[in-house]
C-alpha cells in the first residue's frame, strides 16, 4: 500500500519507467493501480528507437509486473516523509 | 465515467485499437474488447506486426485470447500517425523472409562465437527462454 500511495502523490509528474526488457519509456505519470500498473501519457521512448513500432503511441499501460525501476526526478520526493511513512508501515506490519 | 477512480484501468481502453506487447516480443494490434483483474486481455481484428529493419508486415490473426501475465505493454494507436513515412510496409512473405534471414545472421554469429569460446577453453552458456527478459 505505501508505494501505491507514493506513486498516487506523484501523478502528473514525468517519470521515465524502464521495463525489464530493457525498453524505457518517458511519460507523465496518469494513474497507478494497487498492483503497481502505470499508465503513462505523452510518451517517448528515451533509448534510441530500437523501438520503432512505439512511435505512434501517445499513452500507454505498463503491467506492474514488468517494470524494474521507475526514475524520478529528485525534487518530487521528500526521502524524509518516505522514511517516516516506510518506518511507521514497517511497525504496523511486525504488530 | 470511472469504475474505480485513481487505478490504472484498462476499461477506458476498451474497443480502442491497442498495440501489445508481449514478454516474447511479438507486437500485437487489435481491438480490446474485454479486460479483467489480471491484465487477461482480449483483442479483436488482431494483427501480428513483425519488423526487421525499417521494413514492416502485418500477419492477420483473428482473435486473440491473451494470459495477463505474458503482457509487457498496452498503447493506444493513435489512428492519425499510423501512417508512418519513415517505415515501409511490405508483404507477409517479404516480411518473414527478412526475419528468417536475420534468425540465421544472428545463429551464425552465436556459432562462431562459441567456436571462439570453446577454443579458448570457455564453455559458452546456451540462453534457452522465451521471454524477452
Amino acid at each position: 500500500m505505501l508505494f501505491y500511495s507514493f506513486f498516487k502523490s506523484l501523478v502528473g509528474k514525468d517519470v521515465v519507467v524502464e521495463l525489464k526488457n530493457d525498453l524505457s519509456i518517458c511519460g507523465t505519470l496518469h494513474s497507478v493501480d494497487q498492483y503497481l500498473n502505470i499508465k503513462l501519457t505523452d510518451i517517448s521512448v528515451t533509448d534510441p528507437e530500437k523501438y520503432p513500432h512505439m512511435l505512434s503511441v501517445k499513452n500507454c499501460f505498463v503491467r506492474g509486473s514488468v517494470v524494474r525501476y521507475v526514475q524520478l526526478p529528485a525534487d518530487e520526493v521528500d526521502t524524509g516523509l518516505l522514511q517516516d511513512a516506510a518506518r511507521k508501515e514497517a511497525v504496523q506490519s511486525k504488530q | 465515467m470511472n469504475y474505480m477512480p485513481g487505478t490504472a484501468s484498462l476499461i477506458e481502453e476498451i474497443d480502442k485499437k491497442q498495440l501489445v506487447m508481449l514478454r516474447d516480443g511479438r507486437i500485437l494490434i487489435g481491438y480490446l474488447r474485454s479486460v479483467d483483474q489480471f491484465a487477461n486481455l482480449v483483442l479483436h481484428k488482431t494483427v501480428e506486426r513483425v519488423h526487421v529493419g525499417s521494413m514492416y508486415g502485418d500477419i492477420p490473426r483473428g482473435i486473440f485470447v491473451i494470459r495477463g501475465e505474458n503482457v509487457v505493454l498496452l498503447g493506444e494507436v493513435d489512428i492519425e500517425h499510423e501512417e508512418r513515412k519513415d517505415l515501409e510496409k511490405v508483404s507477409i512473405e517479404k516480411i518473414l523472409e527478412a526475419k528468417s534471414k536475420l534468425q540465421e545472421e544472428k545463429q551464425e554469429k552465436e556459432k562462431t562465437k562459441f567456436k571462439a569460446m570453446k577454443e579458448r577453453g570457455l564453455m559458452p552458456t546456451v540462453e534457452q527462454s522465451d521471454d524477452m527478459y
